[in-house]
């Protein structure tokens, strides 16, 4: 016979490197690098007379964009970087001294506690979307700032984390019920010391 | 004769290509773990703005997206140089939005109906006056989890 016999002959590997550089080139190509994180929020549900209860003006920070992009918080001229500061003083003001884990200056004439605060943001049709998530992003700071001190206070994990494994629908396989009811719990709790009253006037058109 | 002698003149030896694929593969799962599918080509500008108080948004089958902006500019010519609204493959009106999002429900099971979330990426540009049709269709179909997406950093300006 002329076959050989004993070890097989070896496969030849050499365009391995080929079929990798073209699995490569297809992942370049049909790829972008995520940028899959932004605010989440939730819009208000449709109502066709929303009833209003009367605030006291106090209460209120109004947030006014004009189309120029500029700022009026409570009838001042603002620059962006002051309004987290702002916003976070406002909240926890605590002018009626029943919250006991604010740490507020008690002035009488902003709000009373912060489950009475409002912060009223509205803006022109033509202010530009970069001002709009500037300034949601600046008063969801401020709510961040003081929900992850009372979470952080009470137990040891900030509020954001706490949330987003409450709200990831992928933390199922993680935890157990009792578990993840354990962290909505908390959730609700530090929600409550902070309730998010962001109300969105609708824009006013010219 | 002398042990110097055993080198042999003339041939370089081959340079062993035996790794390469190793080093291939190695790129190769880097960009396959880094990298998201794009799933459709936007045929506006896209400049998201930049945030810092951002959250993750959720795997992909609980996400669906609506883009706005400016039409990229071999487009313009067709569709004008004022911002629009991309869904899916095409430039579309927001009235058209209260379809789309019944459609991305109706691809979705009802276990991830619930947890759906609209990813709005839209341009810096745009003006305020579109973003808010498009919040008030969202609102008419119900779709209330909103994530605006945007890129890491702050917002503050130097």
């Amino acid at each position: 016979m002329a076959k050989k016999r004993g070890a097989p002959p070896e496969v030849n590997a050499g365009s391995m490197a080929d079929i990798a550089f073209l699995l490569l080139i297809f992942f370049l190509v049909t790829t972008t690098i995520g940028v899959d994180q932004g605010i989440n929020r939730k819009l208000p549900p449709m109502q066709d007379e929303p009833d209003v209860p009367p605030i006291n003006k106090r209460n209120i920070l109004t947030v006014l964009v004009n189309m120029n992009n500029q700022l009026l918080v409570n009838e001042e001229l603002m620059d962006i970087k002051d309004l987290r500061e702002k916003a976070v003083s406002f909240l926890e003001n605590n002018g009626d001294g029943t919250c006991s884990y604010c740490e507020g200056s008690k002035d009488i004439t902003s709000s009373d506690n912060p489950t009475k605060a409002v912060i009223s943001l509205s803006n022109d049709a033509e202010t530009t979307y970069e001002t709009y998530i500037a300034v949601q992003n600046e008063l969801v700071a401020a709510y961040n700032i003081l929900r992850n001190r009372e979470s952080l206070k009470k137990y040891g994990v900030s509020f954001s984390e706490l949330e987003y494994i409450y709200s990831d629908p992928a933390s199922k396989s993680e935890y157990s019920d009792k578990e993840l009811e354990e962290i909505g719990d908390k959730v609700k709790y530090i929600q409550e010391l902070f309730p998010q009253r962001l109300s969105e006037a609708e824009p006013k058109r010219n | 004769m002398s042990k110097f002698n055993k080198k042999k003149s003339g041939d370089m030896p081959a340079i062993s290509t035996a790794s390469l694929p190793d080093i291939v593969f190695m790129l190769l799962f880097f960009f396959m773990v880094a990298t998201t599918m794009k799933d459709s080509d936007l045929m506006i500008e896209n400049k998201l703005p930049k945030a810092d108080q951002t959250s993750k948004l959720f795997k992909k089958e609980f996400v669906m997206y609506i883009y706005a902006g400016k039409p990229s500019e071999r487009y313009q010519s067709t569709y004008g140089s004022n911002a629009r609204i991309q869904l899916n493959d095409r430039l579309s009106n927001a009235n058209e939005i209260q379809n789309f999002v019944n459609a991305e429900r109706a691809s979705r099971n009802s276990e991830a109906e619930r947890y759906l979330t609209a990813s709005l990426k839209i341009d810096k540009d745009v003006k305020m006056g579109l973003v808010t049709d498009i919040k008030q269709e969202l609102r008419k179909a119900e779709q209330l989890k909103v994530n605006y997406t945007t890129t890491q950093g702050s917002v503050i300006k130097k």
